[in-house]
């Protein structure tokens, strides 16, 4: 008996010649190391590596070949190939082999062996080969799940985020609305966080105004305590105003709000004729009930003009405000017929865009010069006591919101 | 700029505006809202346009459209229209140009 050893790609080949012919043991390699295939056309080069496994009677350069072409799915290719290749083992007969001497016997082994062994030999290459397939598809498969996986905590992680920062809002429940643009908008994500400890420092100026009229306190402090509050609305409009740069969507449409106070929202706020309304205690609407020193004979004619005021700047601005619209509207649905692409109506639009901005900002001046004026004509005890029913105003409609949030919670 | 003193003297009241801009729309819905009928000179469509506009920040205004005029000295632009009016003293300022 002969034995031989050859490592031939994946495997040990271990080659037994006895009297029954040849038998053939292989035991597999732990190396996933394969046997470069080559093209066909340069056979000739590797002729000598295909020569030696065909010595040794292991059709290796077949299998390589039925791999390969199985990667190029083309048998025609393989067959065309594996006859190219035993061609030229066949012409190289006297090529030197790798590491083992062979004699005589190689020839008839040649013969004998052929044809059942090709198929075996096929057959099992394409299952190695589906089976590297198969783990290149699990290999892709797995690196996709992992970077959904991180995808998805860094999705939960904003998501927690929001929710804490929405915490920070009195609105609390409806504050995470659909759209939220926190996560995205940096300069959104700092005003949300800038308006959440306004409202917190509100609260606490609307208690101590509270508490100072209860306790009658003199003029001086109650002075102090105004001041302190009209400085805090000046803050909310130069925060508005930062904020209408980054996303003016965002407080036009009064998302910063909650959602009983979007109800009433003109142009990213209350409308002016109305905060005059509520601080000044209008005979018509009078919101807080008899609380307010009664105003003089000058002092409501010096009010109801300001209301008059109000009302114009509001009405003009509205009506800008609706020819922006329309503009916008025409500038985009420009050139519907003619196909292709929209950018010159994009274009168009966006500087339209950027006008409401300042409508914004314009709409944000009318309330803090209503505001102003208001101080003017008031005493400051008056004064405190419209800040007070200001501030209780907005309160109660932020608990409004909080309440309904809840009843829709509970009905769902 | 010879053009803009011309305009501003020879009516009471002059908005310099674009046609393409809303907020100048809103100032003059707000005069005709007084009842005056302001001049308004569109830029747009005015050739020396460019110059008119360099001349109206030359005078002090910011926006520099829309730029009012009352009486031929500048007021200023939307934000100090709207403060004169809340403050009362834009109605005076029209008296004299309101229709009888």
């Amino acid at each position: 008996m002969l034995g031989l050893c050859l490592v031939s790609g994946k495997a040990l080949w271990l080659l037994w010649f006895d009297n029954k012919g040849l038998e053939r043991k292989h035991f597999p390699l732990p190396s996933s190391s394969v046997i470069p295939l080559c093209c066909p056309k340069n056979m000739n080069s590797s002729s000598a590596q295909f020569v030696t496994s065909r010595r040794m009677g292991v059709y290796d350069p077949i299998q390589q070949m039925s791999m390969w072409g199985e990667n190029f799915k083309s048998n025609n290719n393989l067959n065309s190939s594996a006859s190219l290749i035993v061609e030229d083992v066949k012409l190289d007969s006297q090529s030197e082999v790798a590491s083992h001497g062979i004699s005589g016997p190689s020839n008839q082994y040649d013969q004998e062996a052929t044809k059942p062994v090709d198929k075996t030999q096929r057959r099992l290459a394409q299952n190695r080969e589906a089976a590297r397939k198969s783990r290149l598809r699990k290999k892709a498969y797995v690196q996709q799940l992992e970077t959904s996986r991180l995808k998805l905590n860094q999705l939960e992680h904003e998501l927690e985020c929001a929710r804490h920062q929405s915490s920070y809002m009195v609105g609390g429940l409806d504050a995470i609305h659909p759209g939220f643009p926190g996560a995205v908008n940096p300069g959104i994500t700092t005003f949300e966080i800038e308006y959440g400890n306004w409202v917190e420092e509100q609260n606490r100026q609307i208690r101590a105004l509270r508490n100072a009229l209860n306790a009658d306190v003199p003029d001086m402090k109650l002075r102090i305590l105004v001041e302190n509050c009209r400085h805090h609305y000046i803050e909310l409009f130069r925060m508005k105003e930062t904020a209408a740069k980054a996303d003016v969507f965002y407080v036009s449409s009064g998302m910063w709000k909650t959602s009983a106070e979007r109800f009433f929202s003109w142009i990213g706020g209350i409308r002016p004729s109305e905060l005059l309304k509520v601080t000044c205690g209008s005979s018509q609407i009078n919101v807080l009930g008899p609380q307010l020193s009664p105003m003089t004979e000058e002092q409501s004619v010096q009010v109801g003009y300001l209301q008059d005021a109000c009302l114009q700047a509001e009405d003009a601005l509205w009506q800008g405000m609706e020819r922006l619209q329309q503009t916008l509207a025409e500038t985009v649905a420009a050139s519907q017929l003619i196909e292709g692409s929209y950018i010159p109506q994009m274009a168009a639009a966006m500087k339209k865009l950027e006008n409401l901005v300042e409508f914004v900002n314009e709409a944000d001046h009318i309330r803090e010069e209503a505001l102003d004026q208001m101080f003017r004509i008031l005493t400051i005890r008056q004064a405190a006591r419209g800040l007070l029913a200001l501030g209780e105003y907005f309160q109660r409609f932020r608990d409004l919101s909080k309440l309904w949030a809840a009843r829709s919670h509970e009905q769902a | 700029m010879d053009k803009v003193t011309r305009l501003i003297s020879e009516k009471g009241i002059v908005i310099f505006s674009k046609s393409s801009c809303c907020m100048c729309y809103a100032v003059n819905i707000l005069f005709k809202e007084l009842g005056v009928k302001p001049l308004v000179h569109e830029i747009d469509q005015d050739p020396e346009g460019r110059e008119i506009e360099k001349a109206l920040v030359r005078l002090g205004c910011n926006a520099p459209i829309p730029a009012v005029f009352i009486g031929g000295t500048l007021v200023g632009s939307t934000n100090e229209v709207m403060s004169l009016h809340l403050k009362g003293s834009l109605t005076p300022l029209l008296q004299p140009y309101k229709a009888p």
